[in-house]
């Protein structure tokens, strides 16, 4: 399979701070619905967190605020040291220029369940769309680097098809190598193999493990412990919008603490 | 001779003229002429004028502002709430005393390399102000049918609002708009039949005048309606190669094109590249 996939875009890009991601006491209202208590994470740069938890504990949730795609009502989220989604006034939150949120997304990639690629532009114009029209890249260099992502994806020979004609798996490849070809310090996964047939994880999962084995930064939200227990520095456990249990893949297979987690690994594993 | 007595007797002196009708509809006179090129003037201008309306009306009233939704809602309100022939009588006689009696509308105005009278200048403001209500309503239920999932993947890449509109969310959002946007220009069409209460020279106008000169009154209006719909199916055949263009009738599997449903023509098999062309990816 693919072996330095980060070479494609130059490297390993590097984010200006060690300490990549740093949440503190992050609180959440869905109008009446408090779907995150006081939710706190400090991702330092090459860590892989993989976040579980049943459906209903925030987890989604919580990585949509890191970049910003949710609000936040209290709390603070810090990339690369900058307070993310607003301004500090006073005291108070108060939301920031959406023209800086974008400035802020452009460092934090984020690969969704649904793949959500662009259907009415080729796999190679998905990529290269956004390195040129938000970081100015020039068209032939923003070719260069997504046919060596493409490359580096397995997926060469479908750069002028469109996502439609794509598999499942396919398709979250090509999505990886979009969110990639930002050069983002980090890489937000949010349910990536929950949308696909079984025999699709596995290629999904190899270029996922491969940049973690690179270095990419990357806060997971799955299900899939085998990815966990191969590639994850520290797995997060949520449970009604709170953290209930943190620590290496290998206390969760050995010596879960928490009834809830107990209960909820008994569930998937 | 009369075949029907009851008809004959309320109107015992009807002819058809077949000869002034062909002489009327074909080879047109250059009044006739000239009334067309009015016509189909003011409806490209005022369709073209009330796309940009209506788009800029659909983003005020989807976004973050109060102010700016709630421009748009009034603007949407007022001009599908009141009759266009009242809007053309408040453009044109009306809004000149908003401005202290300046002769807003003058016998002569320079527009889009034209000299035209005033009042046909009036007649594109008011159907340009009309056509954007009812454009905003369609552009918006476009951007409305486009996945959320778009804007966020769009948002998560770094995009502006402006960026992701652009390039995002318009683009396929023209496919659920193209359909409806071809009937509003086929109704503009015939809509500018209002002018000639203004005294515009379009062809209704100009059957009119045939029609007081000459008491031809079913021919000259016959005619007229000849020539509307000789436009309206027209535009119904371009309409057709923009859908197959942009592959609008892909998401609704295979559709009829234009010639085979009006004259049983084989439909040509498009390109490749349109066909492919999905309604949403992924799902």
């Amino acid at each position: 399979m693919s072996v330095n996939i980060l070479d494609a875009i130059g490297g390993l890009p590097r984010p200006e701070t060690d300490t990549v991601v740093e949440a503190t006491a992050v609180e959440k209202w869905f109008g009446k619905l408090h779907v995150l208590k006081g939710v706190s994470l400090t991702v330092k740069r090459r860590e892989v967190v993989v976040v579980i938890g049943a459906s209903g504990s925030g987890k989604t949730t919580f990585i949509r605020c890191i970049n910003h795609l949710e609000k936040i009502q209290k709390g603070r989220i810090f990339v690369n040291g900058h307070l993310i989604g607003y301004r500090e006034e006073s005291g108070k939150l108060v939301e920031d220029k959406e023209r800086n949120i974008a400035k802020q997304r452009q460092e934090i990639g984020m690969v969704f369940q649904r793949f959500n690629l662009f259907p009415h532009m080729t796999v190679l114009d998905n990529i290269t769309e956004a390195p040129m029209k938000v970081r100015g890249v020039p068209k032939d260099e923003a070719v260069t680097t997504g046919r060596a992502l493409l490359a580096r994806v397995g997926l060469s020979m479908k750069e002028a098809v469109y996502p439609s004609q794509l598999s499942g798996g396919q398709q979250q490849r090509v999505a990886i190598a979009r969110a990639l070809a930002m050069k983002p310090a980090l890489l937000l996964f949010d349910e990536p193999t929950s949308a696909l047939d079984p025999e699709m994880i596995g290629e999904v999962l190899d270029v996922m493990k491969e940049l973690a084995i690179e270095g990419m930064t990357m806060i997971v939200v799955s299900h899939e412990m085998g990815f966990a227990r191969e590639v994850a520095d520290r797995v997060v456990m949520m449970d009604d919008g709170r953290i209930i249990e943190e620590g290496t893949p290998e206390h969760f297979f050995t010596a879960p603490q928490h009834e809830r987690t107990k209960a909820f690994l008994s569930k998937i594993l | 001779m009369n075949l029907l007595p009851f008809v004959a007797t309320a109107n015992s002196s009807f002819q058809f003229d077949i000869g002034w009708f062909i002489h009327f509809v074909f080879p047109p006179s250059p009044a006739l002429l000239g009334g067309l090129a009015i016509t189909i003037y003011v409806a490209v201008i005022a369709q073209a004028v009330g796309v940009v309306l209506g788009v800029l009306s659909a983003l005020a009233g989807m976004s973050r502002s109060r102010v700016l939704r709630g421009i748009s809602g009034l603007y949407v309100w007022f001009f599908r709430g009141t009759p266009l022939l009242v809007q053309l009588f408040l453009v044109y006689f009306g809004t000149p005393y908003l401005f202290g009696g300046i002769d807003l509308f003058p016998n002569h105005v320079g527009l889009v390399g034209l000299d035209i009278k005033g009042a046909v200048l009036a007649g594109i403001v008011a159907f340009s102000v009309n056509e954007g209500a009812y454009m905003s309503e369609i552009v918006r239920a476009g951007i409305l049918s486009i996945d959320p999932g778009q804007t966020e993947a769009a948002k998560s890449l770094g995009m502006t609002y402006r960026l992701t509109m652009m390039r995002i969310v318009l683009p396929q959002a023209l496919r659920v708009i193209i359909p409806p946007l071809g009937n509003e220009f086929n109704n503009m069409l015939k809509t500018t039949s209002l002018l000639s209460v203004i005294a515009v020279e379009e062809i209704f106008r100009v059957a009119q005048a045939a029609n007081s000169a000459s008491f031809k009154t079913f021919e000259a209006f016959l005619g007229v309606a000849l020539y509307y719909l000789a436009l309206t199916t027209i535009w119904s055949a371009i309409q057709g190669v923009i859908e197959r263009r942009l592959g609008v009738s892909q998401a609704g599997g295979q559709q009829a094109s234009f010639w085979s449903r009006m004259f049983g023509f084989a439909r040509r098999t498009t390109g490749t590249a349109e066909v492919e062309v999905p309604s949403s990816g992924g799902h």
